[in-house]
């Protein structure tokens, strides 16, 4: 993993005076799975169409295999990109659809039609050629909308909110079959979404974004389990976001006293908690059970503590707590990260 | 075709090759000018010109060989060159400047003259050569924009909204600016705002008399009162016709609403000349009433009453549509909450129903006064002694007295007249709809109508029916009796024969009819303005719903007033414009066509935005990331989804040019008479009956032509799945 797919350097998109993406730079090797993660209106999908030249930059650059492509329009890219409503082409069948990029890039109508059927059997959609994209199921349109995007062999494929029109049950596993096709082209991918899950699930790495700006990029694991900053923690999983201070090394708040892994000097703070990473002990405590609901797979607990509510998550092998009951919790050296510090 | 289109970019794209050819090869002039040095130039082309002594050719001249240059050194990426905008830019300045400076009769500015000693012979109109560089300077400013990320850096997106925008500027906006310099200045060039104000404040124009008991008004009073009148009885046939089809249970729809698209296809003056056949001091319907009553024949239907019944005839069904798409959108669940409050129906229809129709009324209102101001055909035909503004323009840059400065005033008050309606109807429209279509389904039942008003509603459309039938009997009989006019009902061919006579013999097809030439121009300037009609709305439909670019709100404002000038005023604002150099094209086929495409645009643009809203916006994208540009993409995803905009655009462009009247009878000339110009002379020699045969045949022609266009563009064909898609379009990008 070395060669740089894209490349954004201060990128700006305005809109009038709304900054709809503020100089963001970052950069996507080839082979990778980067998803854009964030609220609506956070950026996420004018940085898509930014790499797909739907949108030019109003300042900064983005280099598309080290090519600087800022005032490319899309058609003089090589992208390929899979849309949320999957954009078929309504009066072309299956094989006209995913044969139309190779037919107007200028080649041979015949050659593009080999080279769309061998995408289709790639795909196990052989068999739906002469099909329309009204006769198909919205799972095959997906697949053929894919096909139609990667039959030209892109720099990079795009996907915006792939899921969205898929039912929730099968989520799942059009993910699955997302990942596992990437992997298997090695194609250098971008997703976007705003459903955190699906960022974790799919992504080689996440770009978390807000209000235009990145608010940090990592692997699902670097997100979840140390979150730069409230927002993240708390858009990424559930966190538990308890303000207090650091003084000599340790993070104290009434009732809580936690050693920091490296030393930082005193001051006010804010700490992050996932609600799995709390142990709660049944027994005298000051802090008190006041919800406890049973998920099936899991108890969720809401606690009332001396530091404000705590949301904790534990397993169903435990001895299940009633609303009432007194606890102390616990809460492992590694369990926390600091999301703010002054 | 791929191939070719290839070629042509990586030598420098079709822009720069026809600026060459504009500069080298083809004649610059549309007449050779007078010759400058001994033998002549070499060629009549640019170069050759300026080589010859018209120095101020120069700048655009070099400017082409100064881009040419740049290809050569910079390579196929040569349009994101930092120097082709200024060049190109400063070239067309340079361009425009000397076109316009430098007139038929000499230079406008005596400094030039000095200057240029060449340039006091003066110099014609612009020829192939000059139209092709102007054309191929504004392509190469878009393709260098596009460069720059203007339209998201798409050639062809640039390229249109340029071209859409200077073609409006020339052909819209330009006449406009003429026709207020021919109000404000002497044919001298001298400035006299006094005159204007004179002109525009005669008492001929604004005298009130006739409304204090006096003989006769000014022509702006007269127009007045027959838009307020006109306007108020169509709205309210309309409104008749409306509550019939919607909250009754009349049975004859179907044919209601047959009959309201005939007004469409009727040419002008028929309707006129039928009214006078039936009306008139000799007309069938006179004579009865004479006979049965005793009510002596009068000349009583020539001036208001007469225009203004023939204008309700063809308003109504405008009205009509308008307003029935009013009471259908009111929800009928607000009714039935009135009536579960306890309203008795009248009580509903009064303080429920009656407000939300309000802003309905206003924009039906509105559309019929701004059609009454433009009108031309009725008020000559039936106007007698009552003088209205279209008929006063006409007058003056026709009759016997040619006064374009008199003309372009009048043209000025109507416009103003015209614009202030517009105006107030965009204003109404904008505030005061209550849209009260949720999108949800409404399970109420739509009021019935109460009974007094049911009964009144018939009482007046039943009349209205009558004599819409009286008026298409007579259409349809009198070109093929020997005398209508004096109810003569022998049949006979005789007036067909006039027009359209024709002998197969051994010299081949030979056509003897009168009317042949006219109807040969009027088709075919029909059938190219209709494509080109078509293609420019479209176009501009898609610019505005797909497109987005610097001055986009401006762009579509000024579409939308290109429709509401008045054709009489776009008819003596072309005399304005396009009579004298650089674009001296009146008296060509061009003129008309020109003049088509851009009254008749609006149509297509409108349907064409309807159907565009209809389609999800990543369909045009995904070709995009394809690698289809703008242009293919147009052709190969959005016309064949788009069809029946297409259909409905064409149709309306055939039609319209086929019966227009207003503007073109300005320009028509002996050698390119239009249909319509035609009939118009037929009638006011007094020959109704070759009129109306002709008018007859024109209507066949154009519903056998309707039918063939739908044959043409075809039928959209899509999935019901295709169709959800669309809806489930994402709506919040971001």
């Amino acid at each position: 993993m070395s060669e740089t797919a894209i490349e954004f350097t201060d990128v700006e998109k305005r809109y009038g005076d709304v900054r709809a993406v503020d100089a963001i730079s970052f950069s996507i090797r080839k082979g990778e799975l980067v998803t854009f993660l964030g609220p609506s209106g956070c950026g996420k999908t004018t940085s898509l169409r930014l790499i797909a030249g739907l949108e030019l930059p109003t300042a900064g650059t983005v280099r598309i295999a080290g090519e600087n492509v800022s005032t490319r329009a899309a058609s003089e890219r090589n992208v390929g990109m899979v849309f949320q409503s999957y954009a078929l082409f309504p009066h072309m069948n299956v094989i006209d659809n995913v044969a139309y990029g190779p037919t107007i890039r200028g080649g041979a109508k015949k050659a593009a039609i080999e080279r769309g059927r061998e995408i289709l059997t790639l795909l196990g959609l052989d068999g739906l050629e002469k099909r329309l994209p009204s006769e198909l199921s919205g799972g095959q349109q997906q697949r053929v909308a894919v096909a139609r995007a990667i039959v030209q062999q892109p720099d990079v494929l795009l996907f915006d909110e792939p899921l969205s029109n898929v039912d929730a049950k099968l989520r799942r596993r059009v993910r699955e079959e997302i990942r596992d096709l990437q992997r298997r082209f090695n194609l250098t991918a971008v997703y976007v979404t705003h459903d955190q899950e699906e960022a974790l699930a799919v992504s080689d790495r996440i770009v978390v974004m807000s209000q235009g700006k990145i608010a940090q990029i990592g692997t699902p694991q670097e997100l979840y389990d140390r979150p730069s900053s409230r927002f993240v923690a708390d858009f990424i999983g559930d966190a538990n976001l308890i303000e207090g201070a650091v003084s000599q090394n340790a993070f104290t708040v009434e009732g809580l006293s936690l050693p920091l892994p490296q030393p930082a000097p005193d001051g006010p703070a804010t700490i992050s908690v996932r609600p799995e990473r709390i142990a709660l002990e049944k027994g005298d405590g000051v802090s008190k059970i006041r919800t406890a609901t049973y998920l099936g797979s899991r108890y969720e607990y809401i606690v009332d503590t001396p530091f404000g509510t705590v949301l904790v998550s534990a397993p169903i092998s435990l001895a299940p707590l009633d609303r009432g009951d007194t606890v102390k919790l616990g809460i492992a050296p590694g369990g926390f990260t600091v999301v703010e510090h002054a | 075709m791929k191939q070719v289109f290839r070629t042509i970019n990586q030598v420098g794209g079709l822009w720069l090759l026809l600026g060459l050819t504009a500069v080298l090869i083809l004649p610059w002039y549309k007449v050779a000018p007078p010759e400058l040095v001994s033998g002549g130039a070499l060629s009549d082309a640019a170069l050759f010109q300026a080589l010859a002594g018209r120095a101020w050719l120069w700048p655009p001249v070099l400017g082409i060989l100064a881009l040419a240059g740049l290809r050569v050194a910079r390579g196929e990426r040569w349009q994101a060159d930092d120097l082709v905008l200024p060049i190109a830019g400063t070239s067309f300045l340079f361009f425009l400047f000397q076109a316009f400076a430098i007139g038929l009769r000499g230079p406008a500015i005596p400094a030039l003259g000095e200057a240029f000693p060449a340039a006091m012979l003066g110099q014609t109109g612009l020829g192939w050569g000059g139209f092709a560089l102007g054309a191929a300077l504004v392509g190469i400013i878009a393709d260098s924009l596009a460069a720059r990320g203007f339209c998201r850096g798409e050639r062809f997106g640039a390229n249109a909204v340029i071209f859409v925008v200077a073609l409006l500027l020339l052909f819209v906006f330009f006449p406009i600016i003429r026709l207020a310099s021919a109000a404000l200045f002497t044919p001298e060039g001298v400035f006299q705002p006094g005159v204007f104000i004179e002109r525009a404040l005669a008492p001929d124009l604004w005298n009130i008399d006739c409304l204090t008991g006096g003989s006769r008004c000014g022509v702006v009073i007269n127009t007045l009162i027959l838009g307020i009148t006109s306007a108020t009885l169509s709205t309210a046939l309309g409104l008749a016709l409306a509550l019939l089809v919607a909250r009754t249970g009349f049975r004859f729809k179907g044919a209601l609403r047959a009959i309201s698209i005939l007004p469409i296809i009727t040419p002008p003056f028929v309707v006129g000349v039928a009214i006078i056949v039936l009306f008139g001091r000799t007309g069938v319907v006179t004579g009865w009433l004479d006979m049965l009553f005793g009510i002596p024949p009068t000349r009583w239907i020539y001036g208001l009453p007469g225009i203004v019944l023939a204008q309700v005839l063809a308003f109504a069904p405008i009205t009509f549509l308008v307003l029935l798409g009013t009471v259908e959108a009111i929800n009928p669940t607000l009714e039935e909450a009135s009536k579960t409050l306890g309203a008795k129906p009248f009580a509903t229809f009064r303080t429920i129903t009656w407000p939300l129709l309000r802003p309905g009324l206003a924009a039906a209102f509105l559309l019929a006064f701004i059609e009454s101001l433009a009108d031309f055909g009725n008020p000559i035909v039936l106007g007698g002694g009552y003088d209205v503004l279209s008929i006063r323009i006409f007058f003056a840059v026709v009759g016997a007295r040619y006064d374009l400065g008199n003309a372009a005033v009048l043209s000025i008050i109507l416009l103003t007249m015209t614009l202030g309606a517009f105006w107030l109807q965009t204003q109404w429209l904008g505030r005061k709809s209550y849209v009260t279509v949720t999108g949800k389904s409404d399970a109420g039942l739509a009021a019935q109508l109460p009974t007094p008003l049911k009964r009144t509603a018939y009482m007046v459309v039943i009349p209205w029916v009558l004599f819409t039938l009286g008026v298409y009997l007579i259409v349809m009989v009198g070109g093929f009796v020997n005398d209508i006019g004096r109810w003569d009902l022998t049949p006979t061919f005789r007036h067909l024969n006039t027009a359209f006579s024709f002998e197969i013999g051994e010299r081949g097809l030979q056509l003897f009819g009168s009317a042949w030439n006219s109807l040969q121009t009027t088709l075919l300037v029909s059938a190219i303005a209709a494509p080109l009609t078509t293609a420019i709305g479209i176009l501009t439909a898609y610019l505005i719903s797909r497109q987005s670019f610097v001055g986009k709100q401006a762009f579509e404002f000024g579409t939308m007033l290109s429709f509401a000038i008045p054709g009489t005023v776009v008819g003596v604002s072309y005399v304005a414009a396009f009579n004298i150099p650089p674009v001296d094209i009146t008296g060509t086929m061009a003129i008309l066509v020109i003049c088509f495409m851009f009254r008749n645009m609006p149509v297509g643009m409108r349907a064409g935005i309807a159907a565009l809203s209809q389609i999800d916006k990543s369909m045009e994208e995904a070709s995009q990331t394809l690698g289809a540009n703008g242009f293919t993409t147009l052709r190969t995803i959005v016309l064949p989804l788009i069809r029946p905009a297409v259909f409905t655009s064409m149709v309306y462009a055939f039609v319209t040019a086929m019966t227009a009247v207003s503007a073109v009878i300005f320009l028509v000339s002996a050698r390119h008479n239009m249909a319509t110009a035609y009939i118009m002379g037929r009638v006011e020699n007094g020959e109704f009956a070759l009129a109306i045969a002709y008018s007859a045949v024109l209507m066949v022609i154009m519903i056998i032509s309707i039918v063939l266009i739908q044959f043409l563009v075809g039928k959209r064909q899509l999935g019901r799945r295709a169709e959800l898609q669309s809806v489930t379009a994402p709506t919040a990008a971001e």
